[in-house]
Order: C-alpha cells, then sequence, then structure tokens
C-alpha cells in the first residue's frame, strides 16, 4: 500500500465526520493550549523576574572574615588591592562587633522628658568607598575621607533612620553626637540604600577611630563588581584580601543567573503543568472512545477493506493514522492558542515575550503521540476483526 | 487441459459446537475459465460457508481448494489476502460503497491495497465504470443513485484489476425486478468477455440466467 493512500484514506476518514473530529480535538486542545501558556508564560515571567534583581543581586558579593587570634586576616589597606581588580565597581571594608551593636548614642547633653534623646545604635567603623558599596548616597554633607582617617579625626556618618533617630536635621551647624562619653562631629548622613539596609541605623566612623569600641579588625567586606564579572571575583577576593590565608575567607557569592531562572520557573509551572497533563490524558481517553465508536460503526468498511485486500496491519495503520491525525489537529491548535495567549499576556504586562521554539514544535508532536497512543486499542480491535465477522 | 479458475476437493468446514456443525460436507466443484455458476440452496444450507471459503475469507477445515492452480489452505494469512485482493472481485448483497465519496473515488477504493503504482488509476476506474454502463455518473455521491447503478458501481469495483473471479453475494437480492434484469444483462455481457462469475442467489431468475447451477443443502452440493 503506497504511503500517499495510506494518508488519503485517513484524512478522508477523519474528515468524513468533521463535527465528530473537532470534537474529539477539544481534549487535545485544551490540554496543549494550557501546557503551552504555561511553559510559555512561566519562561516569559522568569527571565522578567531575573531581569528586574539580575542588577542588584548578580553583582553583589559579601566577603566574611572569621575572627582571628593571631593577625588579622584581612588588613585595613588590602581593600585597595581589591579595588584594583578588573570588574570590581566599589568596595569597602567594614568592623562589626559585638560591643558595637549596641551603644548609647545621644545628640546633646540636655535632659529632656518629653523626648527619648538616647538612643541605642550600633556604630560600625568603615572605609571611604562605603556609601557606594552600599549602593546608597549621602542624603546630607559627605562621607569621611582618607584625611579624616589618617588624622583620626572625631567625625562620624549616620544613617537616615538614626538621623531621624537622634534629631540630627541639617549639617550646617556642625552639630555633634555623643556616643559614650566622647563627642562626635556628624559630617554626612548616609540614605537610599539598596543593599545592607541595616546601615541606616547605624553610625559610621573611621577605622582608625573605632578602636575605642573594640573595632580592630575587618570583618566583612562588601564587594559590587560589574555585570558578569561576579564569578571571576569571587575566585580572585580572597586572594586579594589576604594573600596569606585566603581559604579561611567565606564569599558569599550571588546565585548564577540560570539556577534564579530555573528556581523562577519551578515555581510557577509545577501546578499547570500537572493540569495539563491532567488536560492532555483525559484528551487521550476521549480520542480513544471516540475512535473505538468510529470503528465499531465501520464495521462493514472493515470487511470491505479486507475483501479488497487489505492485510491487518493496513486496517490498523488507517485507524491508528486517523486518531494520530486528530491528536495533531489538536496539537497544533493548541500551540497556535496557547503561544498568542502567552503574546497577550505578556503584552498586557508590557514583557518581552519569550517563545521556545521547542516549545512551539514540540506541542504538536506531543498532540500526536497522545492521538497515536490512544488509537492503539481501537486500531488492534480494527485489525483483529475476522473479515467473515465483519462483512456479516 | 487448462488449470481450472476454482477447483475444490472434498471440502469440508465445521465449526466447533455440541455437536459440532458440518456446515460444508465433502464438496467437490470444478468452475473452469469463462464459466458463469450459480449456487442455489435454502437459507442455513451452507451457501454463505462456501462463499467465503471461495471468496478467501475463511478456511475450510479439510480438503484441498485451488484457486488458480494455487493451493490455498496452506497459505498464510498475508498470502491468501494479496491473493484476495488480486484475484477475486466480490459483489456483495449490501453493495457496500463508502457514502461520503463519489462513484470514482469507490471503484478506485479497489486499487490501493494493490502493488500496483498511482499512475493511472483514475482513468482504470473510469474505464470500468464505462465498462458497466456508468460513465455519466462518475462523479456523484452513492445515495444519489438508484439501486441498480449502486449495484454496477460495486460491479465495476470488482472488475478493477481484471480478476480471475466474480464473487457474488445475492447481488439482485437489494433490486425491485427492473434491476435486477439490468444487473443480470451486465452478468451475460460480462460472461460474454470472458469473465468467470460465481453467484449465489436464492432467487429462480438469477440461477436460471446462469449457465449451469449447483444446489446446496445441509452442506452437500449437488449439481442441477
Amino acid at each position: 500500500m503506497h504511503v500517499r493512500d495510506l494518508l488519503g484514506e485517513s484524512v478522508v476518514g477523519m474528515l468524513a465526520r468533521p463535527v465528530r473530529s473537532a470534537l474529539t480535538t477539544l481534549g487535545t486542545v485544551l490540554g496543549i493550549t494550557t501546557l503551552v501558556i504555561t511553559l510559555g508564560v512561566a519562561a516569559t515571567a522568569g527571565n522578567q523576574i531575573v531581569g528586574r534583581f539580575d542588577e542588584l543581586v548578580a553583582t553583589a558579593i559579601t566577603v566574611e572574615v572569621p575572627e582571628s587570634p593571631q593577625a588579622p586576616l584581612v588588613e585595613w589597606t588590602a581593600i585597595d588591592r581589591l579595588t584594583r581588580l578588573r570588574g570590581v565597581e566599589s568596595a569597602a571594608a567594614v568592623a562589626e562587633s559585638k560591643d558595637g551593636a549596641n551603644v548609647f548614642v545621644r545628640s546633646n547633653d540636655i535632659v529632656d522628658p518629653t523626648r527619648v534623646t538616647t538612643q541605642s545604635l550600633s556604630v560600625l567603623a568603615a572605609t571611604t568607598g562605603l556609601p557606594e558599596a552600599a549602593r546608597g548616597r549621602m542624603v546630607a554633607g559627605r562621607f569621611y575621607d582618607v584625611g579624616h582617617i589618617r588624622r583620626r579625626d572625631r567625625v562620624a556618618v549616620i544613617g537616615d533612620q538614626a538621623a531621624k533617630m537622634l534629631g540630627v536635621t541639617r549639617l550646617d551647624r556642625a552639630p555633634a553626637i555623643f556616643i559614650g562619653k566622647h563627642a562626635y562631629t556628624v559630617i554626612g548622613i548616609l540614605g537610599d540604600l539598596r543593599r545592607e539596609r541595616n546601615l541606616s541605623t547605624a553610625v559610621l566612623v573611621p577605622p582608625t577611630v573605632g578602636r575605642q569600641f573594640g573595632l580592630r579588625d575587618v570583618t566583612r567586606v562588601l564587594v559590587n563588581t560589574s555585570l558578569g564579572a561576579a564569578g571571576l571575583i569571587t575566585r580572585q577576593a580572597p586572594a586579594a584580601l589576604s594573600p596569606g590565608s585566603g581559604d579561611m575567607l567565606q564569599v558569599v557569592a550571588p546565585p548564577s543567573p540560570t539556577r534564579a531562572r530555573d528556581k523562577a520557573q519551578d515555581d510557577v509551572n509545577a501546578l499547570f503543568l500537572i493540569l495539563g497533563l491532567v488536560s492532555l490524558v483525559v484528551g487521550a481517553v476521549g480520542i480513544a472512545n471516540v475512535t473505538l465508536v468510529t470503528v465499531m460503526e465501520r464495521v462493514p468498511e472493515i470487511g470491505l477493506r479486507r475483501a479488497l485486500g487489505a492485510a491487518r496491519r493496513h486496517i490498523a495503520a488507517q485507524f491508528l493514522l486517523e486518531s494520530t491525525l486528530i491528536g495533531l489537529t489538536g496539537g497544533v491548535i493548541g500551540a497556535a492558542l496557547g503561544i498568542v495567549t502567552v503574546v497577550a499576556v505578556s503584552a498586557a504586562k508590557q514583557w518581552t515575550p519569550l517563545l521556545d521554539l521547542r516549545l512551539a514544535v514540540g506541542a504538536p508532536v506531543a498532540g500526536a503521540v497522545v492521538g497515536l497512543l490512544a488509537g492503539l486499542y481501537p486500531a488492534l480491535r480494527a485489525a483483529r476483526m475476522e473479515p467473515v465477522d465483519a462483512l456479516r | 487441459m487448462p488449470e481450472p479458475v476454482i477447483s475444490l476437493v472434498d471440502v469440508g468446514r465445521e465449526f466447533p459446537a455440541q455437536p459440532p456443525v458440518r456446515a460444508l460436507d465433502g464438496v467437490t466443484l470444478r468452475v473452469d475459465r469463462g464459466d458463469y455458476l450459480a449456487i442455489v440452496g435454502p437459507s442455513g444450507s451452507g451457501k454463505s460457508t462456501l462463499l467465503n471459503v471461495l471468496g478467501l475469507l475463511d478456511r475450510p477445515s479439510s480438503g484441498s481448494y485451488r484457486l488458480d492452480g494455487t493451493e490455498t489452505t496452506t497459505l498464510r494469512d498475508g498470502a491468501r489476502t494479496r491473493l484476495r485482493g488480486d484475484r477475486i472481485g466480490f459483489v456483495f448483497q449490501a453493495f457496500h460503497l463508502l457514502s461520503h465519496r463519489s462513484v470514482v473515488e469507490n471503484v478506485m477504493l479497489a486499487e490501493i491495497y494493490r502493488r500496483q503504482g498511482r499512475r493511472g488509476r483514475r482513468e482504470r476506474a473510469l474505464a470500468a465504470l464505462e465498462r458497466v454502463g456508468l460513465g455519466h455518473r462518475t462523479g456523484f455521491p452513492p445515495d444519489r443513485l438508484s439501486g441498480g447503478e449502486r449495484q454496477r458501481t460495486a460491479i465495476a469495483r470488482a472488475l478493477m484489476g481484471e480478476p480471475s473471479l466474480l464473487l457474488c453475494d445475492e447481488p439482485t437480492g437489494n433490486l425491485d425486478s427492473r434491476n435486477t434484469e439490468a444487473v443480470l444483462d451486465l452478468f451475460d455481457e460480462l460472461r460474454g468477455q470472458g469473465l468467470t462469475i460465481v453467484v449465489i442467489t436464492h432467487e429462480q431468475e438469477v440461477s436460471r440466467r446462469a449457465g449451469r447451477r449447483v444446489r446446496i443443502t445441509d452442506g452437500v452440493l449437488v449439481e442441477e
């Protein structure tokens, strides 16, 4: 039997009852549409989510420096070596300690019963690159510089929340705050932090001053890299910061972008994937049912074909191809509907639609496979029929 | 002496039951090329079983059946199917035309399971329709034809590929007398062209027109 004859017989057989065939494809259409929408929207949305936090997360590296009883693992000056690395946009070393976590800070010595003037704030020592490293900006005044550090000037920069709590609103009169017993001049207010937001309630002092609060050694290094350099800097930073014992530093690197994307997709997909698969199974049962009914209706035709010289495999192939074509039709319609929906959703949300070519090609194939599987049993029933019985 | 088209020797067909039903019992029959044979008998006499055996739709339990010199009882399923498609043209009482195809497409259907190429198939179908006098009805759907025209379409389909044997099962059972007459005239004409025809019928008029008559009663065949 010629392949074109087989195909022709199947197509004519399918089109002989167009309404029935159309209704039969519905289950597959629903299933494939659901699957395509699920996968398409998830891929599109996943891309958007990643796109939004890419810049912030994918370029932020934190190096945790463990305490060392001997010489400090990271010198304060090591930050210059790190900044020189290609790919580092900004970096700052920070010293935190338990002693500095809760320090009483007040803005003046006047006892005002109506206000709480003494606040418990954390005091940190940091290098000059901190505003950039924490991705913030100076809301007022300026950050201290190398000169302040070298001269051990008693200056402090406070976070914007700390400023509010302490009642520091303007800097033109060089306000002072009292940390413990000593007064420090507030020269700047740091705000709009996008990283290390807890710094907004902190008091920052130069490292040379911080020793008085037990802030001797660097405990943490904040690094921002240019986009795509995070992996490289993650490997290079320990050596740059502590050439002798870099392996003792803990580098907290951003998750790789691909993994972030997978994760986002996983969350959205699972439920809808199951929904789509269930619809596909229902569609397959529908095709199997209708094909079986069709076989039973066409018993005389099967008998005739056998009388005309059709072998069992010809009969099986014809019905199998018919159900496969029904499945394929459902798959094509479903894929088209699904893709249109993904584009529509993307347009409504102002996303860039992400269409996987494999999805567009795979969906009709999946429909065809569903039809093929659904047609197996009816086709076998048709093929097993004895011509004598079929013609009776 | 040329090989006969049909040669049945002591053919029996039993159906398993309690006790076993002997539908055919020692049937011996020889049909030569160009014969026009009518098999008559009351219902339940084994007519249909004999037709199924002759048409290679059923396998005899015993005996030998040679079609065109080929021993068929030992053939495998696939070879029997091929032989059936190539050598035998069937004409059924119920016509068995596919309702959603035109007359010429119904006739063309006879060739799709043969090894013959697709080229020229429509022309051969049109020629077969000419032969049965339906050249003017080729594009019609079967349900717009009269009963006689439908049966002639079925005969045209059976004639495709020049079969050795035209096997007809009650070909006029669904026809009125005028259409019966037309179909029988066609059989005469085809026989005149050298075709071998075997007709199974219980109608007197049909069997009277045949050149030769055999009667089957309770599975036993008797020449009349």
